[in-house]
């Protein structure tokens, strides 16, 4: 039994098909990366699995129980945590504040979910803005925010959504060093990420999909000099 | 936080012995104040924390007003006990409200407009219950006004002011509990993002109704204080959509979402409208409609120069954090 299994999913949007007939898994303890140009449909793939929409058919299976289908909070109460794309912050409540409604779902305690929170800034690095509202915060550090709150929910699987775009080249290995250290402490990752460098730095494997299809699956090595892959991303090679 | 709690304190000492050297019109006044805070604070349970916009709370007010008349009148049930099912009846019906909205996805203005909907066609339905006097209004003996009679909240108007009184301080408690437990954390968290907060594992249709049903319930309670204090009912004042307005007006002014806000806007707003009043009064004008052009005016001014109201402005000039 695989830890998530995404088995032949499908959804179309007004006739579009965004994901078709998609089947990939993640083992446990596994960093997975989902890439491919804009509009590949990794987004959508997410949103199933995160259970905002459900597929049209097809099947998710995360620790040998299905899942399509399901709530969000009920998603997230089962394990898996998530980032926004488009980053969601709670921007009316403090940087500790927004950790802690995440922290909640897991302790009964405020001053436990506060002391929780607190670890998982200081992990992110963002405990020196602690009280700040989250609506002060730069970009880069509403993406930091999205992981913190995801974390503080306790996930056996995280999904993240391009954490790193927008991020400087030494935010990006920081970040890439945090995911690094989580990982070994035993949590699932599975990301959608366009920067390349962290993908090439972070993924064990890499799953590209095109137009709803998936084109390429590999190490990140194999992965870059399928010419498939380079066909989507760069276009066809013509003879001039 | 320290300077907070000494603030509290002394206001509530304040009002406590307030009655001591006031007069009786100032005790009208500020019985009048007290019920707008608890009003407005039971209002701001479901808007300022949880961000569901109700522009019907006289629904409330209104229910829980005559099902505890009703019960005394009519059946000799004392406000006590009656309080408790003007409760029960208000959460029925913030439940039936909230569940329709929630579970077919209506948020925003458009949940606005169906508790209006309610409070109005509770309004037209009262308008023509027999049982109640109809139009023509629901009245409640009074048989003295001079000794306490706590039991059956028949007494003086002192009586009424400490009952108020402790009705806001209460509500007041239980909303700052409130803010520090999980249900605040998750309200907020709806308010300010309800995919995100639905993505963080919080069942959001839950909470919701939590929070519609805490308030309606608490704003029944403000209906019984409203109907054995004036001891009389009709349907075009309890369950009118100006007193929806009046009821909101308090939180909006003094800042939607705190804690302050409810209190201070309803002290801001009654006490400058009386004043007017009083001003007019004594220059023996009339001018009607007055109070709403001058609830009109200090609103703009708000939206205007303080949008998040007088509280968070004045918090952060004496320096008190949120």
């Amino acid at each position: 039994m695989s830890f998530l299994e995404i088995n032949q999913i499908s959804k179309s949007f007004r006739g579009l098909k965004a994901v078709s007939a998609t089947s990939f898994e993640v083992e446990r303890g596994g960093l997975v990366a989902l890439i491919g140009p804009n509009g590949a449909g990794k987004t959508t793939c997410f949103n199933m699995i995160a259970g905002v929409f459900a597929p049209d058919s097809g099947k998710i299976v995360f620790e040998g129980r299905e899942i399509q289908g399901r709530r969000p909070d009920e998603i997230c109460a089962a394990g898996i945590g998530r980032t926004f794309q488009i980053v969601k912050p709670f921007a009316g409540l403090s940087v500790l504040d927004n950790v802690m409604v995440g922290a909640l779902l897991r302790e009964s305690h405020a001053g436990e979910a506060r002391k929780r929170s607190l670890r998982i800034l200081e992990k992110l690095k963002l405990d020196s803005k602690a009280d700040l509202p989250a609506s002060s915060l730069t970009l880069p550090d509403r993406k930091r925010l999205e992981v913190a709150r995801a974390l503080a929910t306790r996930p056996k699987l995280l999904l993240l959504d391009e954490v790193m775009a927008g991020l400087r080249p030494t935010e990006c290995d920081q970040m890439v060093e945090v995911f690094r250290e989580l990982n070994r402490e035993g949590l699932t990752i599975l990301l959608i990420e366009h920067v390349m460098r962290a993908v090439m730095a972070l993924a064990q494997r890499v799953i590209v999909l095109h137009h709803g299809e998936i084109i390429a699956r590999g190490t990140p090595a194999e992965v870059v000099r399928d010419p498939a892959v380079l066909e989507c991303y760069l276009g066809e090679e013509t003879e001039v | 936080m320290k300077r907070e709690a000494v603030g509290l304190l002394v206001l509530l000492l304040l009002l406590v012995f307030f009655p001591l050297f006031a007069s009786s019109y100032a005790l009208s006044v500020v019985t009048l104040i007290l019920f707008f805070a608890y009003a407005g604070q039971a209002w701001n349970v479901m808007m300022g924390f949880a961000g569901q916009l109700s522009l019907g709370h006289s629904l409330y007010v209104g229910v829980g007003a005559y099902v505890a008349a009703i019960l005394f009148q009519t059946y000799g049930v004392g406000p006590w006990a009656g309080v408790w099912i003007s409760m029960a009846a208000c959460a029925a019906l913030g439940a039936a409200i909230g569940f329709l909205a929630f579970r077919f996805g209506i948020s925003g203005v458009y949940f606005a407009l169906l508790t209006i909907a309610f409070a109005e066609f509770t309004r037209i339905g009262f308008d023509h219950l027999t049982i109640t006097g109809g139009p023509g209004g629901f009245f409640l003996k009074v048989s003295q006004r001079e000794s306490w009679d706590l039991l059956n909240l028949r007494g003086p108007p002192i009586m009424f002011y400490y009952v108020i009184l402790a009705l806001t301080a209460g509500a007041f408690a239980l909303c700052a509990l409130l803010l520090r437990s999980r249900a605040g954390y998750y309200w907020r968290a709806i308010r300010e993002d309800e995919a995100a907060a639905q993505a963080l594992g919080i069942n959001t249709f839950r909470w919701k109704m939590l929070a519609v049903i805490l308030s309606a319930a608490m704003t029944a309670v403000a209906g019984v204080f409203n109907a054995f204090y004036y001891n009389n009912l009709f349907p075009e004042q309890v369950f009118h959509i100006s007193r929806s307005i009046e009821i909101i007006l308090g939180p909006v002014i003094g800042g939607v979402g705190t804690l302050f806000g409810p209190v201070l806007g309803a002290g801001v707003l009654t006490t400058l409208s009386d004043g007017i009043t009083e001003l007019l009064a004594y220059y023996n004008l009339e001018i009607p409609g007055v109070k709403q052009v001058f609830y009109g005016v200090v609103l703009l001014l708000v939206v205007m120069f303080l949008p998040h109201g007088i509280w968070p402005a004045l918090a952060k000039r004496i320096g008190i954090f949120r």
